[in-house]
Order: structure tokens, then C-alpha cells, then sequence
């Protein structure tokens, strides 16, 4: 089942391991016994009858980062990220948060953590004041503390002055600010996000997530989990699940690593469809696809140059107005770990 | 614990806000239950009046028009038309204008007068079997007062025959009007309905809107999300016992014999039980739609048939009755009747007092062994 990934050319650590192998963030053996350390998972897994919903999924979260989760719908990240909240029992596997093991004692796991749910998790009928004034009395909040961290909200999602509109009426950006506010009233330092700006426009994610960078920057460690590749470049490590299976882990650029000895190339024709099967007919050439006007092609070696292969088209008579290496997205990336998941599973069934 | 205690008055005051801002759950909570029992208070009776009759005249004497001005004269029947051969009978029954049809035969007045005596036949629309029982009664003593009546006449002496005379006096609703026996029982009745309702849609609609998932992850225990979901309900329950009990007395003019303060606190008891019932349905059940159909098809409509709201529980099969025993509002219809009607306190109620505070704990315990924080 655990078929050995063939070896990938990347710098530093092997940000590809093979599933139910054991992560261990590149330095925290050097900050003695996991202080710091704020999320420890190992080997955590739930199966809900017959299905395995999250399988033997392993990472650290060291204190103050940002750790974001990506996968397609239904991978496994809300499962997981129910399971560290305490709300989801593992049904193998540990997982620690704070120092505290959610399979033993979930509502300790409670006390240190903030939480938001992939659904808008605010009173609708309540006022702005009245949802910052309810969370706040659930958590214990009161007298100088509580009103010290009302205004700490208010200032945050940007809402002095609206205190008093009922909820329903905001707009989605301010309703997720005051979402991710009642989280982080009563200050966890760790704090779970889930799709946090799922159908918020752009201008309000991008609003979002300097609130997520301040948060960090005071120490908060945050994990959140995002089908949004763009925006996952913001997260300090990222981690790719797959079908419950963690297949990748890394910083945004050490993920981008798996395509240093197969460069991306990016040619310019008026002809992409010739220009494709040209391409794939090619020994050197891994895959293609067309990238707007253009077509990008991964070929095998770095030792391949651009100049060879638009010599190899024109040769055909496609005409190629210019050619050139591009620089990996996070989706070539998350494609590319998809694909090659893909391929080994179905090798592993042949064989 | 006081910690606790300061969680759910933040949870009760939330409910109160949402509450408030929802004017249709207001609605549901204050107009629609005086409306039912305003409605069902003229509606739901028992009592039989104005019955459509035919009378199928084919003697046309002074003794037959005697009998049918003694109909004409009861509240109870209408006639609809005196014909005098039976051809119309069918039709009559048919089509519903009439429920009865009373045939006098030719030589009726001249038999009753040799002294003979005479049969006059009833033909009854029996599909509404409880009401054409009660018709029938009205029609044979009419039949039979007016026999007596004739008998004594012809025979001076045979009304000292009757050795035995039964003296009838009815307690507690003298002119056996059913409206004074049916508008405590829809107080007990609204109530269910309601709370029980109001509790159903409690939790399920967090757990749909997700804040429910929210209010797991904070440090609110599971009993104070449950004290802080039902009291707001309970609250209202009480507002309701008031308005209704108002309603009853003042417009309906139910006598109200016993004590104030004893209905007040019974109907909190019975509170536990119905808020401990929606609360049971509200943890096995997904969406709002769904809690409102389980609640109603599954609890609601079948406690109302076998509690003897309407038809008395003595009737019922034996095993049947065995099951109205786990019903709270069996135990609340004797509760709220005694106290309206006969005035009744503690002395006698308190075995349906003991049923009802042991059914709604372990309903309430039920439904919080049944919610817990973990999804699963």
C-alpha cells in the first residue's frame, strides 16, 4: 500500500513523504523537547465506516506559524482540522494541541484553541455588539479584559461604527472579519481556520489575511485550510492532502523545488494545438498544457534548454515566437503531486 | 459553577435577542395559541344540536302533528321538511340534508287512542357514529315522553306504575356542556403543541445554521447549552398557561375552582416533560423540517388520540391503555380538569404530579446523554 515515492530533486528537507512516514519539522529538535512546538499530529487517523477519511496523517506546527492545509473538496482537511478542535474523535493516531491530547481530554484542547467553521458561524439576528458581547460571556470574558478585546475586534474587522447593525446585513469580508474576531476574543494561541474566505471577493481575502499575518506576528500559531492556491503562498509551510493522505509538506518554495530538475517552459505560437501534440510526442517532454495564449510544457531534464526544444517545433513548421522558463505556481505544484498520487496508485493496483 | 452559571445567562439572553427579532416565532408564541383556543373553544364540542330531520307524515292526525311539534319544540333537531310518503327518505340521507328521518304510519293517532299503541320508525345517518348515538337518545325520549304522556291520559293509574325513579343531579358541569370539559383540556393541549415545537426546532436550527459546531469548541458545558435553550422556552410556556387560562375563564367562562399558584407550578412540571420531549427530537434529528415532522407525526398527533383528550382512555384496549401511560398529557388532562372543574389540589393529584416530574427528568436526561459535544 505504501509503495516508496520515487525520490524527488528537492532542497532541504524531502517535502514529499510517503504516507504514515514520520515528520519531524526541520528544527525541532534544536528547540528542545517541542517548547515549541504548538501542533504535534502523528500518524492520525478517522474512518468513518469503510471510508478513510483522513489516513495516517503526520506534520508539526511549530509556534507563531501560519500552516496551511490544501486539498480538493472532500480531501480530508476539515476531518483533520475537526479532530485537533476536539470535536471529531481520531479513530487512530495522536495528535497534540497546546501540549494537549484531543483524544484524552478534547475539551482541555477547547480551553487554547479559536475556531471557524467553513459555515458562517456568527448570530445572524444578533448585532455586531451583541455576537462580540455573547462569545465574549461564553468564553469568561469580562470588565476591562472583555471591553479591552471588544475594541481589539471592532478596530480588527473594521467595524467601529457599525456596532450596533444586525449581523445579516454586513457584507460577506466584514461578516468573516467579525467571525475570525469572536474566534480570537478570549486570545488562543492557536487558532484553527477552516476555508476561511470561501465566497469572500478578493480585496476582503486579501484584508483577511494580513489579519491572519498580525495574528502570527504576535506569536498566534494558525493552521487553515484553503482550496485557494493563490492565496496559500501567504502561509509560512504548506501541507497538500490528497485523499486523506498527506502527500506533500514544505514551504511554498521548497514545493516549487519538485520542479527544479524539470523546468517548466512556456512557448509562445499561434499554433497550441499543433504545438501540443507536437510537444507530447517529444522523449523530453513530461506533459503539456495550454496556459492562456500559451502552451507550457515540463520536460524531463534541466540539461534540456528552451532553445532546442522551440528548434525541434520549428522544425516541424511551428512557428514559435518566443520561448522561456516560468516559475512554478502553487498549482503546477498541487497538480503535479496530484497527478503523480494518481499514477502510483494506480501502479500499486497493476501491480 | 458560577461560571457555568454567568455561560448560560449569556445563552438566555441570546435567545431572548434572537426571539425578539423573529416576528413570526412571536407570532407562534403568543397570537397563535389564543387564537386555537379561541377557535377550538367554539369548535371542538360534543354537544349535538340542530339535527336536519324529516318527518314522513302519512297519518296527518291531531296525535301525529302533537309529536311533531314535540320536535320542533327541542333545541336539538331542525326539521327540514314534513312530507308524507317515504320516497324522499333516501334522497334526504344521501345528499346530507337530513341525518334523521322519523316515519309515522297511517292510523297512528287512531291505534294510540284505542290504546293499542304504535311503532314510529327512526332512520339514522350512522357515519358519524358518536353523534347519531347521541341524536338517537334525543329522539327516543321524545318518542317515549310523548308515549307516557298518551299512556297516562287513556290510563290515569298507570303512572304510579314506575316503582323505581333514578334522581339524577351531575357534579362539577351541571348542563354537561362539553365546551366546559373540552377548553381546559385544549390548555393542556397548547401547550404540548407549542413547547414542545419551539424545543424541537431549538438546537436543530444551530446545528443547521453551524453556530452550533461554534458553540462546541467553546468551554459551555452540555448542560448549560440545555438550560440555557429551554429555559427561554419555559419562560414562554408560562407567559402562554397565563394567557390561556385568562382566555378560558374571562371569555369562555370555565369555571376556575382550584388553585392558581398549583396550576402554575403543574404546568412547569409538565414543561419538563414537553421541552424534555422536543429537546429528544431535536438531538435526532438533522434539519428543522425534519424535527417539526418527527415531532408532530411521531409524538404529537399520536399522544393527542390516546391521552383522552378526546376519546376516553376506560374505551381503549387493554395494551392501548398500558401506552397512555407513558403520555405526559394524559396526566395533565386530569391535572388541569381537576383543578379547573372540581377544584381539586395536591391531596388528589399528586400521583399525576409524581408521573409527570419522573417522565419529563428522564426525557431531559435522555436528550442530554443523547447531545454531546462530539460529533461523534
Amino acid at each position: 500500500m505504501a509503495a516508496p515515492n520515487e525520490p524527488l530533486a528537492a532542497p532541504g528537507p524531502d517535502p514529499f513523504p510517503g504516507p504514515g512516514r514520520r515528520v519531524v519539522a526541520p528544527d525541532a529538535s534544536a528547540s528542545g523537547n517541542g517548547v515549541s512546538i504548538a501542533i504535534d499530529v502523528q500518524q492520525l487517523t478517522r474512518r468513518f465506516g469503510e471510508f478513510t477519511a483522513v489516513d495516517r496523517v503526520s506534520f508539526q506546527v511549530k509556534k507563531g506559524e501560519v500552516f496551511g492545509f490544501l486539498g480538493a473538496n472532500g480531501a480530508g482537511k476539515s476531518t483533520t482540522i475537526r479532530m485537533l478542535c476536539g470535536l471529531l474523535a481520531p479513530t487512530s493516531g495522536t495528535a497534540r494541541v497546546g501540549g494537549v491530547d484531543v483524544a484524552t481530554d478534547p475539551e482541555g484542547v477547547k480551553r487554547s484553541i479559536g475556531y471557524m467553521s467553513q459555515k458562517f458561524s456568527l448570530y445572524e439576528a444578533l448585532t455586531v455588539d451583541q455576537n462580540i458581547a455573547f462569545f465574549g460571556g461564553v468564553y469568561g470574558l469580562a470588565g476591562e479584559r472583555f471591553a479591552a478585546r471588544r475594541e481589539f475586534v471592532l478596530d480588527m474587522a473594521g467595524l467601529r461604527g457599525r456596532e450596533h447593525t444586525v449581523t445579516r446585513t454586513l457584507s460577506g469580508g466584514w461578516r468573516q472579519r467579525l467571525a475570525l474576531g469572536c474566534a480570537v476574543l478570549h486570545e488562543p494561541p492557536i487558532v484553527f481556520l477552516d476555508e476561511p474566505t470561501g465566497g469572500v471577493d478578493p480585496v476582503s481575502r486579501r484584508q483577511f489575511w494580513d489579519l491572519i499575518g498580525a495574528l502570527a506576528a504576535k506569536g498566534v500559531t494558525v493552521l487553515v485550510t484553503t482550496h485557494y492556491l493563490d492565496e496559500a503562498e501567504h502561509c509560512h509551510r504548506l501541507a497538500i492532502i490528497h485523499r486523506g493522505q498527506m502527500v506533500a509538506l514544505g514551504s511554498a518554495h521548497e514545493l516549487k523545488g519538485v520542479f527544479n530538475e524539470r523546468p517548466i517552459l512556456e512557448l509562445q505560437t499561434a499554433h497550441a494545438v499543433q504545438a501540443m501534440a507536437a510537444l507530447d510526442a517529444m522523449p523530453e517532454v513530461e506533459k503539456t498544457s495550454i496556459f492562456g495564449t500559451s502552451v507550457h510544457a515540463v520536460v524531463r531534464s534541466a540539461a534540456v534548454s528552451p532553445a532546442q526544444i522551440q528548434a525541434a517545433l520549428e522544425a516541424q513548421g511551428i512557428v514559435v515566437t518566443g520561448v522561456g522558463v516560468v516559475t512554478p505556481s502553487l498549482e503546477d505544484v498541487f497538480l503535479d503531486v496530484v497527478e503523480r498520487t494518481e499514477a502510483q496508485a494506480q501502479g500499486g493496483q497493476a501491480a | 459553577m458560577g461560571a457555568g452559571i454567568r455561560r448560560v445567562i449569556h445563552l438566555l439572553r441570546k435567545e431572548l435577542i434572537e426571539l425578539r427579532s423573529d416576528p413570526r416565532l412571536f407570532g407562534i408564541v403568543i397570537i397563535a395559541p389564543i387564537i386555537q383556543l379561541t377557535v377550538l373553544g367554539y369548535a371542538a364540542t360534543t354537544d349535538v344540536k340542530d339535527i336536519p330531520l324529516l318527518v314522513v307524515d302519512a297519518d296527518r292526525s291531531a296525535a301525529s302533528r302533537t309529536l311533531i311539534s314535540r320536535f320542533e319544540a327541542s333545541a336539538n333537531f331542525q326539521i327540514v321538511d314534513v312530507v308524507s310518503g317515504g320516497d324522499q327518505v333516501d334522497q334526504h340521507l344521501s345528499h346530507g340534508t337530513a341525518w334523521m328521518a322519523i316515519t309515522i304510519p297511517a292510523g297512528f293517532g287512531d291505534r294510540l287512542s284505542s290504546g293499542q299503541g304504535d311503532t314510529v320508525q327512526v332512520i339514522a345517518d350512522g357515519t358519524d357514529s358518536n353523534s347519531t348515538g347521541v341524536a338517537l337518545g334525543y329522539a327516543r325520549s321524545i318518542v317515549a315522553a310523548y308515549g307516557a304522556e298518551k299512556a297516562v291520559e287513556l290510563r290515569p293509574a298507570a303512572a304510579r306504575a314506575a316503582p323505581i325513579d333514578a334522581d339524577i343531579r351531575v357534579w362539577f358541569n351541571p348542563r354537561l356542556e362539553s365546551r366546559i370539559f373540552m377548553v381546559p383540556g385544549i390548555v393542556a393541549l397548547l401547550l404540548l403543541v407549542v413547547t414542545t415545537n419551539l424545543s424541537a426546532m431549538a438546537i436543530v436550527r444551530e446545528r443547521e445554521v453551524g453556530t452550533l459546531e461554534q458553540l462546541n469548541v467553546t468551554p459551555l458545558a452540555r448542560w448549560e447549552l440545555i438550560v440555557g435553550k429551554l429555559l427561554p422556552y419555559a419562560l414562554i410556556g408560562m407567559v402562554d398557561v397565563v394567557l390561556v387560562t385568562l382566555v378560558a375563564v374571562f371569555w369562555f367562562e370555565i369555571p376556575f375552582l382550584g388553585s392558581f399558584p398549583l396550576l402554575f407550578l403543574c404546568s412547569a412540571i409538565y414543561l419538563l416533560s414537553t421541552l424534555g420531549l422536543g429537546l429528544f427530537v431535536s438531538t435526532i434529528s438533522a434539519t428543522q423540517q425534519q424535527a417539526s415532522m418527527t415531532a408532530t407525526f411521531f409524538f404529537l398527533t399520536p399522544m393527542i388520540y390516546l391521552s383522552g383528550f378526546t376519546f376516553p382512555i376506560e374505551n381503549m384496549p387493554g395494551w392501548i391503555q398500558y401506552v397512555t401511560y407513558l403520555i405526559p398529557l394524559r396526566y395533565f388532562l386530569v391535572i388541569v380538569r381537576g383543578i379547573f372543574l372540581k377544584g381539586v389540589g395536591v391531596a388528589v393529584l399528586w400521583p399525576q404530579i409524581a408521573a409527570l416530574l419522573a417522565i419529563g427528568l428522564v426525557l431531559i436526561a435522555m436528550a442530554t446523554l443523547r447531545s454531546s459535544k462530539r460529533l461523534a
